[in-house]
């Protein structure tokens, strides 16, 4: 008998042989699923005492619990069998029509019949790959990109090829030389995934001239861009600017997209639990993405879809984001303030207009994963800038999130960060200033414009990692 | 039966692993006829063992804390009765430095190499030692904090360019540091399982082929088809027993008790070298002490039974 907490089920004896067993049943894309170092130090980052900056959560604290008692009592009135049902695989009226409004909110004019409702975001991008990718398919996207976003590439077996950005977002003309480089090998990628506007997780929102020459090299090669916007509407400063999606179709027109595939949630403008994305496509592309999706989940949830569309026929969603971007504003110039007095000269870092995330880059001899190990102990945490590359590059970076944590626990997460990397900087600097004939270390080169944003050399010097666990 | 109070989690960075392998625990003691309480360690550790009132501790902890001795020096205190090896023998295991010291003092191999603890940097000027470090270990050297049982913050420094951001990386993880002589070859774990009556037996050895990679990372050996496991290793039986007889040494001269894990490399010349001694290993589904135990025909359960008998044993003795 257990009295273990957790009031665990009883496992089935599992033994070396039988796992040996297992492993020749293995699909071969589960060699590629990653896994790493970080998972386990990201573990110990949920202790209350952690102050973390490295989850992506909006602070649903904000939501009123009244309006949530009353909206959920609506549907429990009104509409009970419904929402316990199953539902259309491209989900329900209302919600599609709500998703169009959101839309129009960034310009974009979208018939509900031109999108389907998915769970999450995460399961847009998941559907786009299952959609197009085959194993050795080439998948396009900056660097750095969404952590999330890479273990659905790779568990596609796709190539990933990230594309250098700079304070403009994604260097276009990067872009276009790697696709000459890609065609002169006979190679076309499937997709462009980009993140425009407040990427996560380099902070950066992607230029309008970027946008347009984006767009036309899309229609120029044929290739599918998918815009991945979950932050869009989280604007803080400056002027919004068109989407990808209404860069291809002008205001007025609704002949649809050709090439761009457009990827929203709510989870960022209502609630991440609910698990609502949708994704928008040229109708080919969406009818398999629906026949995708019927065999992923055949609908997403009902009952939350019931719950956004009373939501939004409710009125005050508007507010409702105005209220969250009033909030992360100020959680993001606490951080913006709190880098600028604890950081060293040695640090830089993204000054985001929007969404969720900063990016900081330190100087190229700390590794932020280990630099993790040690914030751990001072009980603070941020992602390390490794998840954000497939190609070994970012150890030196790393993700702030400024949404879900107050003005207080954000200043002292950044003076404690700032604590550490500052011994780590004195002591490499005792390590070398002392020697006889050490060369000075030369980062990697990179573009002077992106040197003050995104400094992301190469990993070219840089030891392994070995194992001795186990 | 037997109340066992499994020890699992805590606070290292290796809180993950320690949870799988105390969950398979739990499993196997449950199935063996023990009423189990399954203890996810923090500061509550001391109530939450009187409250359950058990008669043993399984400790199912890997990394500081759990595999220093800190954990048994409590249990001590408590005279909870513990698997494993005692306060002392997990005190010099889970140190590197004074695990390689006792090795050469005892004549036991081990790559050469330096310790130094961050303030010998910061005040004794020890970085102009590392021109002459470098020359007597010559490159590649492996650079990894003293005090961690996993390869979190182990490097290697290919070129003398690599050594300063290597050992900023190891001292992230504690006030200690070893750079060590790399030993190219094969990678070998050899368990050693302690016997109820004394004494222990040497477990047939596992080889950790790494698949397409230089070296391969600290997830592979806790995700299935990363890494290739062969057991018994392929070895002549010379070298088999050489092997073999050195992990028993070695756990014999550090103290150890129950179960622990020897690694080591075996280089192109066959000259094996230790590189470290787990005293609590692994016990997850894809971890190299059960792997080994399997090949020598003990079951998972069998294994557990054992392993708390040992320490059932010892308690007697002591007692």
């Amino acid at each position: 008998m257990s009295i273990d907490d957790d009031k665990r089920p009883r496992r089935a004896r599992s033994s070396a042989h039988e796992l040996e067993r297992y492993s020749g049943l293995f699909a071969a894309r589960t060699g590629r699923m990653r896994s790493s170092v970080m998972r386990d130090l990201m573990a110990i980052t949920e202790r209350p005492e952690v102050i973390s900056l490295a989850g992506g959560l909006p602070d649903t604290s904000m939501f009123d619990p009244e309006l949530f008692r009353s909206l959920m009592g609506q549907i429990a009135d009104e509409s009970a069998p419904q929402a316990l049902q199953y539902g259309p695989t491209e989900g329900l009226q209302a919600v599609k029509e709500a998703i169009t409004g959101v839309m129009a909110a960034e310009g974009m004019v979208v018939a509900p019949d031109e999108l389907i409702v998915t769970t999450g975001g995460q399961q847009a991008i998941d559907l786009v790959c299952k959609a197009l990718i085959d194993p050795g398919d080439i998948v396009i996207a900056e660097a750095p990109t969404y952590p999330g976003a890479i273990p659905a590439f790779c568990s596609y077996q796709a190539e990933l090829v990230q594309i250098e950005m700079d304070a403009d977002g994604m260097v276009v003309e990067m872009l276009e030389q790697r696709l000459d480089q890609l065609a002169a090998d006979g190679r076309r990628p499937k997709f462009i995934y980009t993140i425009p506007t407040f990427h996560n997780p380099a902070g950066v929102t992607m230029s309008l001239p970027r946008r347009r020459r984006l767009v036309d090299l899309a229609r120029e090669r044929e290739l599918l861009v998918l815009e991945d916007n979950p932050y869009g509407l989280l604007r803080y400063d400056g002027d919004g600017l068109a989407t990808l999606r209404s860069l291809e179709t002008p205001t007025g027109s609704r002949d649809g997209g050709d090439f761009v595939i457009y990827a929203g949630t709510m989870s960022k403008i209502l609630s991440p639990g609910i698990r609502i994305g949708w994704v928008v496509a040229p109708r080919p592309v969406l009818a398999k993405l629906n026949l995708g999706k019927q065999s992923a989940d055949l609908c997403s949830s009902s009952l939350t879809q019931y719950f956004v569309a009373a939501y939004f026929a409710a009125g005050g969603w508007r507010e409702y984001i105005d209220l969250m971007c009033d909030c992360y504003r100020q959680r993001r110039d606490a951080m913006l303030d709190a880098l600028a007095e604890y950081l060293p000269p040695e640090a830089s870092w993204t000054h985001p207009q929007g969404g969720l995330f900063l990016w900081v880059t330190l100087p190229d001899y700390i590794d932020t994963t280990d630099l993790l190990a040690r914030a751990l102990q001072e009980n603070v945490a941020f992602v390390p800038g490794e998840a954000a590359f497939d190609d070994g590059r970012g150890h030196n970076a790393m993700r702030l999130n400024f949404s879900c944590s107050d003005e207080a626990q954000i200043r002292e997460g950044v003076r404690r960060i700032g604590k550490i990397v500052g011994e780590q900087v004195a002591l490499y600097s005792t390590l070398t200033g002392n020697r006889k004939g050490a060369p000075p270390r030369v980062p990697a080169p990179v573009e002077p414009s992106m040197a003050e944003v995104l400094s992301l050399p190469h990993r070219t010097s840089r030891g392994g990692r070995r194992s001795r666990g186990g | 039966m037997t109340r066992v109070a499994v020890l699992k989690g805590g606070r290292s960075y290796e809180r993950q692993v320690s949870l799988a392998s105390g969950a398979r625990v739990e499993d196997a003691l449950e199935r063996l006829g023990h009423e189990v309480i399954g203890i996810d360690v923090g500061s509550d550790l001391l109530r939450r063992l009187r409250d359950a009132a058990c008669e043993l501790a399984f400790i199912a902890l890997h990394g500081p804390g759990g595999e220093d001795g800190s954990v048994q020096q409590l249990l001590e205190v408590l005279q909870l009765p513990y698997t494993g090896s005692g306060v002392s023998a997990c005190a010099r295991c889970s140190d590197k430095i004074l695990t390689k010291h006792a090795l050469r003092d005892a004549g036991l191999p081990t790559p050469d190499w330096v310790a130094f603890s961050d303030s010998a940097f910061r005040e004794l000027g020890a970085a102009d030692t590392l021109d002459a470090i470098e020359l007597r270990l010559d490159f590649p050297l492996v650079v990894k904090p003293a005090s961690q049982g996993s390869a979190l913050g182990i490097k290697f420094a290919r070129t003398p360019d690599d050594v300063p951001a290597a050992l900023v990386a190891a001292f992230s993880y504690g006030r200690n540091v070893v750079l060590e002589r790399y030993v190219p070859g094969r990678d070998l774990a050899v368990s050693v399982l302690g016997r109820v009556g004394g004494g222990a037996e040497v477990l047939p050895i596992v080889e950790a082929i790494p698949q397409g990679q230089d070296f391969y990372d600290f997830a592979s050996r806790y995700d299935i088809g990363r890494t290739l496991f062969e057991c018994p290793a392929e070895l002549d039986d010379v070298l088999t027993a050489r092997v073999q007889q050195i992990a028993l040494d070695a756990y014999e001269l550090l103290g150890c008790d129950g179960f622990a894990r020897v690694d080591m490399m075996v280089g192109d010349d066959d000259e094996p070298q230790i590189l470290e001694i787990n005293p609590i290993p692994g016990l997850t589904e894809t971890s190299l002490l059960p792997q080994a135990a399997d090949a020598a025909g003990i079951a998972f359960d069998e294994l557990v039974a054992r392993v708390v008998e040992v320490a059932q044993a010892r308690a007697t003795r002591t007692a």
